[in-house]
């Protein structure tokens, strides 16, 4: 099994092998061993769901992109009735929560967020990144989109509208990025792969064609 | 239950600051939008935070607001926007 | 939160730690299990003193929301969760 020395860029660093457990390992080990002391789950529920590794990623929903990209009728539907259209590609929606795509085009720019904690559409991109749950994000990209987004290295003029979509009930929400010029005759997989997680976000647009 | 509210109405968020799970963001309370999506009618979170049913369903909508109307200073384009889902219970209509 | 200034984002992002996938096994099971709803985890940490929701990580946030419901719901107590950390506490330094 391997270990993994990870460094949190958080105040407090998880437990390191020949250092002294803080105060939130010793708390997870107390609270894990005590719901299972008292049969709120077992060991081996807790182990396979450990074990359970994410199995969606941004490669989910580039794939998405680049099909609606490629197909007109796709587009249409996934735009109209998301959740029906990518359920028929295999993925499970749930009940709850609701999934919602945004065309982002010339005019109108999408950039999603959470203010109120990380509601993310984790059915096509799998876990947040960290800079999406950050106070710094969450506080400032309502307020500056602008200015956020030239953080990221994206620039839009004053004819561009932004729009902030906040994510505070059940909608969960993706951008769907334009097509990039120059990818006339690419294949949906070549498509895909200039399809990254942050311009479904919306704080970058897709990446360029090579040549 | 029907919905109040139509796309294109203009609302207005409602102030206070009531204790609790509230999903109203801070900074939208008494700031005026329109309606741009009707999302249909959900268990209220206020009360599902709290182990309640959230019953009966309220009605959500997606309410987009002029960022020059939100912030008073703000500093991108005038046509700029934000829109957040609110629930039809922190909404009053507009004239 | 939303409208406040902390500065610029930070855009790099962590490899997820053996103990934040515990954290988040913990989190799935108890949610899967019907034992929270996500309403109230997001109530929870919403009600952690404002020190803690502002230096707490990501997973540190959702364990302390964890130890919050799992009080208030009656499946262990304060004393129960205390006793534990002392025994481990004294077996991290025996």
């Amino acid at each position: 099994m391997a270990h993994h020395h990870d460094h949190d860029h958080d105040d407090h660093a998880p437990i390191e092998e020949g250092k002294a457990p803080t105060e939130f390992d010793l708390l997870e080990q107390a609270i894990r061993e005590l719901l299972i002391e008292k049969e709120i789950f077992s060991a081996d529920d807790l182990r396979r769901q450990v074990d359970k590794t994410d199995s969606v990623s941004p490669a989910d929903g580039a794939k998405v992109v680049a099909k609606a990209w490629a197909d007109p009728a796709f587009k249409a539907q996934l735009l109209a009735d998301p959740k029906t259209a990518i359920e028929a590609l295999g993925y499970d929606v749930g009940p709850a929560p609701n999934l919602v795509v945004l065309e982002n085009t010339d005019a109108l720019h999408h950039v999603v967020v959470c203010t109120l904690c990380s509601c993310y559409p984790r059915v096509l991109l799998g876990p947040p990144p960290d800079w999406y749950k950050s106070k710094e994000y969450r506080g400032r990209v309502v307020i500056d989109p602008r200015g956020v987004l030239t953080e990221f290295g994206t620039q839009l003029g004053d004819n561009v509208e932004i729009k902030v979509v906040d994510s505070t009930a059940d909608m969960r929400y993706l951008v769907l990025p334009p097509r990039p010029a120059g990818t006339e005759g690419m294949s949906e997989e070549q498509l895909a792969a200039l399809v990254t997680r942050d311009c479904m976000v919306g704080v970058t647009f897709p990446d360029k064609p090579v040549n | 239950m029907s919905d109040s509210f139509k796309i294109g109405q203009r609302v207005l968020v409602k102030e206070g600051d009531p204790p609790g799970h509230i999903r109203t963001p801070y900074y939208l309370r008494g700031k005026p939008g329109v309606v741009e999506t009707v999302h249909g009618a959900f268990r209220n979170p206020e009360e599902l935070a709290y182990g309640k049913e959230g019953l009966p369903k309220k009605p959500l909508y997606l309410v987009r607001f002029l960022q020059k109307d939100v912030w008073p200073d703000y500093q991108g384009a005038p046509t700029d926007t934000v829109s957040a889902d609110i629930y039809e219970h922190w909404l009053d209509a507009d004239q | 939160m939303g409208g406040k200034d902390f500065g610029p984002v930070n855009r790099r992002d962590h490899v997820r730690s053996e103990w934040d996938n515990r954290v988040d096994a913990v989190l799935k099971l108890m949610l899967d299990g019907r034992r929270f709803r996500v309403d109230e985890l997001r109530r929870a940490i919403e009600s952690l003193p404002e020190h803690d929701y502002m230096s707490f990580s990501y997973y540190q946030k959702w364990l302390a929301a964890i130890r919050v419901l799992i009080v208030e719901k009656g499946m262990l107590t304060e004393d129960e969760i205390a006793e534990r950390l002392a025994q481990l506490r004294e077996g991290a330094t025996g």
